[in-house]
């Protein structure tokens, strides 16, 4: 079989057209998705931002954040998923926990590897001019390494709304309930819910490339 | 609210279970000395093979892309946001994206396989050449090299350690991504786990398939290090002066 007789662009026409025959069922999964990354993202920043601002701050706990960054890319997040529903069963919080466990080191390495590296006359300075530990953290560390906490950011969010479509596998609903699901909704509904994804995960970061604008140094010395 | 799996009760692996395999708790010996030979080594093997061939032209691509826009900087934003936008786009959706086009094949696990690491590679391969000191250069234009050797005994040389950060990450994560591919294909450590799924979930096939996923990204990672040392002694030589 030549990669010719495989082509069939035709699918992409099936996939609109099932995207215009089911808007509602599309986006309540959507709707699912989101609730499900949502919650994950939101628990992993929870538990990560503060834990890696302050060992940065610290400048302690390198080997944690180097390591745990090592092995989170290491961990399948199939595998998570399929030992999480071995440990808490079907539903929910298996993948939001299995979520969580993938967010978690992005987030964390990126926020301690950004404020580490803050340039330390900066800090001097501030300790100088009287600053508490709390105020030199968050009005001139955290200002400074912002971005690059948001890239890490950006990259856990990534990674859950794109493990949430492998979350369908045990139960936890969403987008991806479609794409396992072709012999009910067929390669043409397959293709619309990864189109939908894709968008999702590029709005995601679209969103975060906007936070980041905003939120630039540059532009707060300016104000 | 549909799933994959099984509601009933599922024998794994349809032949006669062992006791242990029955009563699915955390880890069976038996099945696992049944079933390496047939189940569990083929996989691994698929697996190696699915993310070496990624990464191997992966890697060439991603160096031909770097060199490029390295010596033309208008390339590097397109290039770059290419790459960044294959990055974004979910690994299970990519490959069900490109079945219309490639089919069900192995072709199909390794385009989205590729695309993963680009970006990673590319990224590290141009700041890596970028941070080669202008003194390193001048001395090499000096020394009467023309751009070409120059390129490749100090250019590349000198930007091997975050060459290597990056073939680190990309390939640790090429093998983490490889186990969704047995959405596509039934090969890889992901297709004893679909089928440990399906079956009632059966947790020795799902920790030991996920564990070996798991180690050969490990050693995979250690691997490189060792490949490092070997290929830059001078980085050892400096943090012992």
């Amino acid at each position: 079989m030549t990669l010719a007789d495989q082509f069939r662009p035709g699918t992409f026409v099936d996939a609109l057209h099932f995207i215009g025959d089911n808007p509602g069922l599309l986006l309540a999964k959507t709707g699912e998705h989101l609730e499900l990354s949502g919650a994950a993202l939101a628990i992993a920043l929870l538990l990560a931002l503060p834990l890696g601002l302050w060992l940065g701050h610290l400048h302690r706990g390198l080997f944690l954040a180097a390591s745990v960054s090592n092995v989170g890319r290491a961990l399948p997040s199939l595998v998570l998923i399929a030992v999480g529903l071995t440990i808490l069963g079907i539903g929910f919080w298996n993948n939001t926990a299995a979520l969580v466990v993938l967010a978690v080191p992005p987030v964390l390495t990126n926020a301690y590897f950004a404020i580490d590296g803050v340039d330390r006359d900066a800090v001097e300075a501030a300790r100088g001019m009287g600053l508490t530990e709390r105020q030199v953290l968050t009005q001139v560390e955290l200002p400074l390494g912002l971005p690059l906490v948001l890239a890490g950011v950006r990259i856990a969010a990534i990674f859950v709304i794109a493990t949430a479509t492998i979350a369908a596998i045990a139960g936890g609903g969403g987008l991806g309930e479609i794409i396992v699901n072709q012999a009910s909704y067929g390669l043409g509904g397959v293709v619309a819910a990864s189109l939908c994804v894709s968008a999702l995960a590029f709005l995601a970061a679209l969103l975060l490339a906007l936070v980041r604008r905003a939120a630039s140094p540059s532009r707060a010395s300016v104000s | 609210m549909t799933s994959l799996v099984a509601s009933g009760p599922v024998i794994p692996n349809f032949g006669q279970g062992s006791p242990c395999e029955l009563r699915n708790g955390w880890f069976c010996t038996e099945w696992v000395d049944a079933h390496w030979g047939d189940t569990l080594q083929p996989a691994l093997i698929q697996h190696l093979e699915l993310a070496a061939i990624a990464i191997g032209i992966g890697f060439v691509l991603a160096f031909v892309l770097a060199l490029i826009g390295y010596k033309k900087r208008a390339f590097d934003p397109p290039i770059g946001l290419a790459a960044d936008f294959f990055y974004t786009i979910p690994s299970l959706a990519l490959f069900q994206l490109l079945v219309p086009f490639t089919g069900l094949t192995r072709t199909t696990v390794e385009i989205a396989l590729i695309s993963y690491t680009l970006l990673i590679l590319y990224r590290n391969m141009l700041e890596g050449l970028r941070a080669v000191p202008a003194d390193a250069l001048e001395a090499a234009r000096g020394s009467g090299f023309t751009d070409r050797q120059t390129l490749w005994r100090v250019e590349v040389p000198l930007a091997l350690p975050a060459i290597f950060a990056g073939l680190r990450i990309a390939t640790v994560s090429t093998i983490s991504i490889a186990t969704v591919a047995a959405f596509v294909i039934p090969q890889g450590l992901g297709r004893p786990i679909f089928i440990a799924l399906e079956q009632d979930v059966f947790k020795t096939e799902i920790l030991t398939a996920g564990g070996l996923a798991v180690a050969l990204a490990l050693v995979a990672d250690g691997f490189l290090v060792l490949l490092q040392r070997v290929l830059t002694p001078w980085s050892r030589l400096e943090r012992q002066a």
